[in-house]
């Protein structure tokens, strides 16, 4: 017994040291996301308002509101879904559902792998040699969708495939047995019940092209326009790019302004998160498989 | 034996196997299968594990033809048609031959989607026609009286032996001739067990039935005709009585009584 107890007690020191070191790593990891979050509330809160939300910039973007960039993201937000999503699906679908391992596969399989580590300044880059120089389309809001939809359709197209693949394979054999083809069984057994991975990955994708600057810089982005958008070939003030120059380019710019908008951003991004989760959960729970 | 339903050898032959053999790759799974399948009769499949009892089931409606390397020669008659023709419409086959699985299987929706699912996907109804396929699919499957009020209510809220009927009620609503059961008891309590068996005999009057079990009471119990496979050959077919009673093979007689499997 007494021998026993030495390697034992040893043993026992071992697992607390870990469990310390793992819980103090989960911590450290929340205080960033806290700070910041709290940061930006009690620095911008003050700048909320009515007007705020609603009244374009004055007095040299010092004064007025932010209502234009928040629409203009919105617009782009539409712009990306309407680009990413047929074509994001349509691949995920053929992945998960008919692609056999061959070439072709393996090409496309290598190509989103590669789309997903592309820097966004790059897809930016893109974007401006392709679609506002080479296909003329301007800086606009067609070429600003195009790019960023394409930056986004690697992580729907991965999220989707999964969701895809988690059916159980059970029911394409009944829905077969059934009489049923290939495409009805996916049209009608599959997709459905695949949906809520799908819209989950969907929302994640778009809000993260919601907030991102750098492929919209030169592609759709406006400094200042004092009119809204009257087709998808104007430009727009968009948030995340509006916050960029406010920030760095406009002199006497009140630090409350700055913040304000920042949170407009942070709400617009955390929301879309949230309802994405709410929905995973809900379904979650409905799925009993 | 049979259950008081005599054997009428003047039934049409509603599935003529001739010299069919089946490979997986390389691998011989069904080794020159010559049978008939009557109608309206209840033909069992019976032999060890592995013996191609279930390839040969799912031989009939083509569901082995997703499986990589799956081949077939000789024929496979349904009403005087090759099934394996290549101009055959595997759909349309496969709604002519139903299949229940092993496992209870509905869909994770309510008991009206999972019998209306077939129909509506193939588009043989909708609306107050698809009520009635819907009502007397469950009505064929013993279920109408046990769920005619909850008919929204989630599938898998059911007991297992439900649950089978569920299945075989969703496979009668796409109107087949005929329905394969690939041990459709296995998961299920005795009680469950012979609710099915009781089901499938009032189902023969209408469709015609085959059936894998590894039970060999229940085909003795159920069928008309059985078949004993052994290592992909199909060892005895007769009239499940004789099969039982007086098999002419001394492979059989040791498989049934137990000595061999």
């Amino acid at each position: 017994m007494r021998l026993a107890m030495r390697p034992a007690m040893k043993r026992q020191q071992t697992q607390k040291i870990a469990v310390g070191l793992i819980t103090g790593a989960a911590v450290l990891v929340v205080i960033p996301i806290v700070l910041v979050i709290l940061y930006i509330v009690v620095q911008g809160i003050g700048a909320l308002s009515w007007e705020f939300l609603t009244a374009p910039p004055r007095n040299g973007m010092t004064e007025g509101g932010i209502m234009p960039a928040i629409l203009g993201t919105l617009i782009l937000t539409l712009g990306t879904a309407i680009v990413c999503l047929p074509l994001a699906i349509g691949a995920a679908i053929y992945l998960a559902e008919y692609a056999s391992d061959n070439r072709l596969t393996r090409w496309v399989r290598l190509a989103i792998v590669n789309l997903a580590g592309i820097p966004s300044i790059v897809y930016g880059l893109f974007g401006l040699g392709a679609f506002v120089l080479f296909l003329q389309f301007g800086t606009s809001i067609l070429a600003g969708s195009l790019t960023l939809g394409i930056m986004t359709l690697p992580v729907v197209i991965s999220t989707a495939e999964e969701a895809i693949l988690s059916v159980p394979q059970e029911f394409r054999l009944v829905s077969q047995s059934l009489g049923a083809t290939r495409w009805q069984t996916i049209r009608h057994q599959v997709l459905p019940h695949a949906m809520p991975g799908i819209i989950t990955g969907v929302i994640l994708g778009l809000s993260r092209a919601a907030g991102e600057t750098a492929p919209i810089l030169f592609t759709v982005a406006a400094f200042y326009v004092p009119h809204l958008p009257q087709s998808i070939s104007d430009q727009t003030m968009a948030l995340p790019y509006h916050l960029y120059v406010i920030a760095t380019q406009v002199p006497g710019m009140p630090l409350s302004v700055q913040y304000g908008t920042a949170l407009v951003l942070l709400l617009l991004v955390l929301s879309l998160t949230v309802v994405a989760t709410v929905i995973r959960t809900r379904m979650r729970r409905r799925r009993d498989w | 034996m049979a259950q008081g339903r005599p054997i009428d050898n003047n039934r049409a032959i509603k599935i003529d196997v001739r010299d069919f053999s089946f490979y997986y790759g390389d691998f011989q799974a069904l080794d020159s299968l010559t049978l008939s399948i009557r109608e309206h009769e209840i033909t069992a499949l019976i032999g060890p594990s592995g013996c191609g009892k279930s390839t040969f089931l799912r031989a009939l409606n083509r569901m082995n033809d997703t499986i990589p390397g799956a081949r077939a020669t000789g024929d496979v008659l349904l009403d005087g048609q090759n099934i394996y023709d290549p101009h055959v419409d595997v759909t349309e086959l496969r709604q002519r031959v139903g299949m229940v699985f092993q496992r209870p299987n509905p869909f994770p929706q309510s008991i009206y989607d999972n019998v209306a699912f077939g129909p509506r996907v193939l588009g043989l109804a909708r609306n107050s026609d698809l009520d009635d396929i819907v009502r007397q699919s469950l009505e064929s499957a013993g279920l109408w009286d046990e769920v005619k009020h909850r008919l929204r209510s989630p599938a898998l809220a059911l007991n297992p032996g439900q649950q089978q009927r569920l299945c075989i009620a969703r496979a009668i609503a796409v109107k087949p001739d005929v329905i394969l059961m690939d041990e459709p008891c296995s998961a299920l309590d005795p009680v469950a067990t012979l609710r099915i068996e009781d089901l499938m005999r009032e189902l023969a009057q209408d469709y015609t039935i085959v059936i894998v079990t590894h039970n060999m009471q229940q085909a003795a119990r159920v069928s008309d005709r059985t078949g004993f496979f052994w290592l992909g050959k199909l060892i005895e077919f007769d009239e499940t009585e004789r099969l039982f009673s007086t098999p002419r093979e001394a492979l059989t007689e040791a498989y049934i009584t137990g000595r061999r499997g």
